[in-house]
């Protein structure tokens, strides 16, 4: 297929990892931010073409794994409510609350619908006026302009039985997290090419020069990927610490700004819960005031809802960066995908899944 | 924003969810959630020798000299016509297919209607005219049937249900216990036609592909190559679940370890194309006109060559081959040459969130 090929070209790839053999002198913990480059870089076996000096650790760039219980929660009750429609992208359906998923709201009789865009959802609510139509508006800033957008809509239409669910996260405040925590192990970053797409990285530099690390923007097809842990390794060998782009194709320095306007005027700040790791201040989206009539859980009342976390799985240590999913006691055991016991193993973008799915039980 | 102060939680995670208790989606995926149900249900108060094998059908001897494949299959596919086929084509196949996979030759069908309420009768029709065109390329009779009406809102229209019985050529053994380390692959052409295609007649493309459903009776094709090799150990069509579940089963069945070349799997550029955007793996979308051969390395070459004569083999190629160990487990060497599991499907199939 054009435009994907290339970049999947094994001469490159083979090219460019000879390459980063080269250049490597001693060990270096890099972490993707993003889950679909760890998924990319199991699916391919990336890691394989890597030298042993090179250790790659997986970021908490899975919106469906860092979505707190609290909120999976207020879905639940919200999806289960008679007169409601709650759409979701389809990812969300599988993932555990305290007590259920999605699934079984839906096998209960629950209308619970998967949509690809949240402006499915406005179509939905526009053709069923007597129904309350709610949209789980979970994950980072790749997410959050059309999500935004579903709310500009419905309000221009006037839809008063649309309302969304927000649990939008943002990248910059969790790599502050992760770089300020005492167990940090993480000396460079590749910055998720999709995120920055939208936001452009005008927003690394000063966490480069704070935390010293350097940050480089990478894209997720295999010559993206190598191209972007060659250009990592390359500033740290040298000493550098530097923001740099690796993904020009896609991404600017300033973003795409209609998309980041559009964010701003429907979202603000607000500190926010992330599964496994915890509260990060400033770290989310929340409805400004004005659009507070589009708030679900203002709509549906359910903020008196306390989640229930088991204490088996160590999700929150692999989001952070600071355990693998195969050193996780349940993996592949108690915990696999059909059955999971963290987020991180039922998301299409989890690491937890991306190992099960590619590499249990692989002696390689 | 107070960056220092930002305490680590320790390790949090929900309760395990196993679907025990209600039946969801995911457990009519073909994939691990069915198998699963299968096991739990289904096999303990049933237990016999033909159903314990697993296999597509269930093959039985009445008598000395006879062996007799039969199978069942019930069609709920959504919308009843699609690109390249339809709900009755479809309900003709399937189970031709499923009888075929066991070196039978399927003769007789048995087809049962569960009509609702305020069917259009032209649509009946039409479903009837492509079942009876379906049973005459396929050399078939439907020798009895049923039909039941339930009230408006009972059924999605039309689900049908066939059965099928077919006699086992003397002489021929096929099963998916019975792959054997050095054994060849093949598979009869191109993945994920039926499941984008009908992906596409719901409207959930958003896009248009071209694409047609493979739907088709393959037993001809199959007596060509029992024809042509004396060595062919499994063969399986990848309806439900795709070839990754369907070469999963064998490898379990057989206790063998089933290494596949990414580069020599075919896949027509317009389902990778939807399957890229929709975030779906074309080793897990449904094929309904397909199948995977476990053939003896001495007559692959043959029965290759005895697939691609015939007008659903034209695309059949080697795709990988049979080893002993992890067994169990199917693997997949890369484009790049690394080495990955393809697991079975979890559940239901999901398209990802970006």
């Amino acid at each position: 297929m054009k435009h994907l090929s290339e970049y999947r070209d094994a001469h490159l790839v083979h090219a460019i990892a000879a390459e980063i053999r080269k250049t490597v002198t001693r060990p270096w913990v890099l972490m993707e931010i993003c889950g679909g480059q760890t998924h990319a870089i199991m699916r391919y076996g990336l890691d394989q073409l890597l030298p042993p000096e090179i250790e790659l650790v997986h970021g908490p760039g899975c919106p469906v794994c860092v979505t707190s219980l609290e909120l999976i929660d207020k879905s639940l009750a919200i999806a289960s409510q008679p007169g409601v429609i709650f759409t979701s992208y389809g990812d969300m359906l599988r993932v555990p609350g305290s007590h259920r998923d999605l699934f079984s709201v839906r096998a209960a009789g629950g209308d619970v619908r998967v949509v690809y865009s949240p402006l499915d959802a406005i179509q939905i609510a526009q053709k069923n006026p007597d129904k309350q139509v709610v949209f789980f508006a979970i994950g980072f800033e790749t997410t959050a302009p059309a999500n935004a957008m579903s709310v500009l809509q419905a309000h221009s239409l006037g839809l008063e039985n649309f309302s969304v669910l927000v649990s939008h996260v943002r990248v910059p405040p969790a790599m502050h997290a992760i770089l300020s925590s005492p167990q940090n192990r993480v000396q460079g970053f590749l910055a998720a090419g999709h995120v920055c797409a939208v936001m452009g990285y005008w927003e690394y530099p000063p966490i480069a020069k704070k935390y010293a690390v350097p940050v480089v923007v990478t894209g997720f097809e295999p010559v993206d990927i190598l191209q972007g842990i060659l250009m990592t390794v390359r500033l740290l060998e040298n000493g550098q610490v530097s923001v740099e782009n690796a993904y020009k194709r896609t991404v600017t320095f300033e973003g795409n700004q209609p998309a980041q306007g559009v964010i701003n005027q429907v979202f603000m700040e607000c500190d926010r819960k992330w599964r496994g790791i915890g509260m990060i201040p400033a770290s989310g989206w929340c409805l400004r005031p004005e659009y507070a009539a589009f708030d679900a859980e203002q709509r549906f009342q359910v903020n008196q809802i306390q989640p229930a976390e088991s204490p088996i799985c160590i999700a929150g240590q692999i989001l952070q960066g600071l355990k693998k999913p195969d050193q996780c006691p349940a993996f592949g055991g108690e915990c696999t995908p059909q059955n999971p016991l963290g987020a991180t193993m039922v998301s299409s973008e989890g690491a937890c899944a991306a190992y099960y799915r590619y590499r249990a039980g692989l002696q390689v | 924003m107070k960056e220092e102060s930002i305490t680590i939680q320790g390790p949090v995670c929900p309760v395990p969810l196993g679907h025990n208790e209600k039946i969801v989606m995911g457990h009519g995926s073909g994939g691990k959630m069915s198998q699963d149900l299968i096991a739990r249900m289904f096999l303990p108060p049933f237990d016999n020798e033909a159903l314990r094998a697993g296999d597509d059908a269930g093959v039985v001897q009445p008598n000395l000299c006879t062996q007799l494949a039969i199978s069942t299959d019930s069609h709920v596919v959504w919308p009843l016509f699609f690109a390249g086929g339809d709900i009755g084509r479809l309900a003709v196949c399937g189970t031709v297919n499923d009888v075929a996979m066991m070196g039978a030759i399927p003769r007789y069908l048995t087809a049962g209607f569960i009509l609702e309420e305020g069917l259009d009768l032209g649509v009946l029709e039409r479903v009837v005219t492509s079942m009876q065109k379906a049973t005459a390329e396929a050399n078939v009779q439907i020798i009895a049937g049923d039909t039941k009406v339930v009230q408006r809102g009972k059924a999605d229209g039309l689900y049908i249900n066939t059965s099928g019985v077919g006699v086992v050529t003397p002489g021929v053994e096929i099963g998916g216990a019975l792959a054997q380390p050095g054994d060849v692959v093949i598979l009869s052409g191109t993945l994920g036609d039926h499941g984008i295609a009908v992906l596409e007649a719901r409207g959930e493309l958003g896009f248009e592909s071209g694409i047609q459903s493979d739907v088709a009776p393959l037993n001809h094709m199959i007596a060509a190559m029992l024809e042509a090799s004396e060595h062919i150990h499994v063969l399986r069509d990848p309806t439900r679940g795709g070839l990754a579940t369907s070469l999963n089963e064998i490898a379990q069945q057989s206790q063998v370890n089933i290494l596949i070349h990414e580069a020599s799997i075919p896949v027509h550029p317009s389902v990778a194309a939807a399957c890229e955007m929709l975030g779906f793996d074309p080793l897990y979308v449904a094929n309904e006109g397909k199948l995977i051969a476990i053939v003896g390395k001495e007559s692959a070459e043959a029965a290759l060559e005895a697939m691609q004569k015939d007008e659903y083999g034209k695309e059949a190629a080697i795709i990988g081959e049979v080893k002993s160990a992890p067994a169990g487990r199917v693997l997949l060497k890369t484009t790049l040459g690394s080495t990955r599991i393809v697991d079975v499907l979890a559940g239901e199939m999901l398209p990802r969130i970006c």
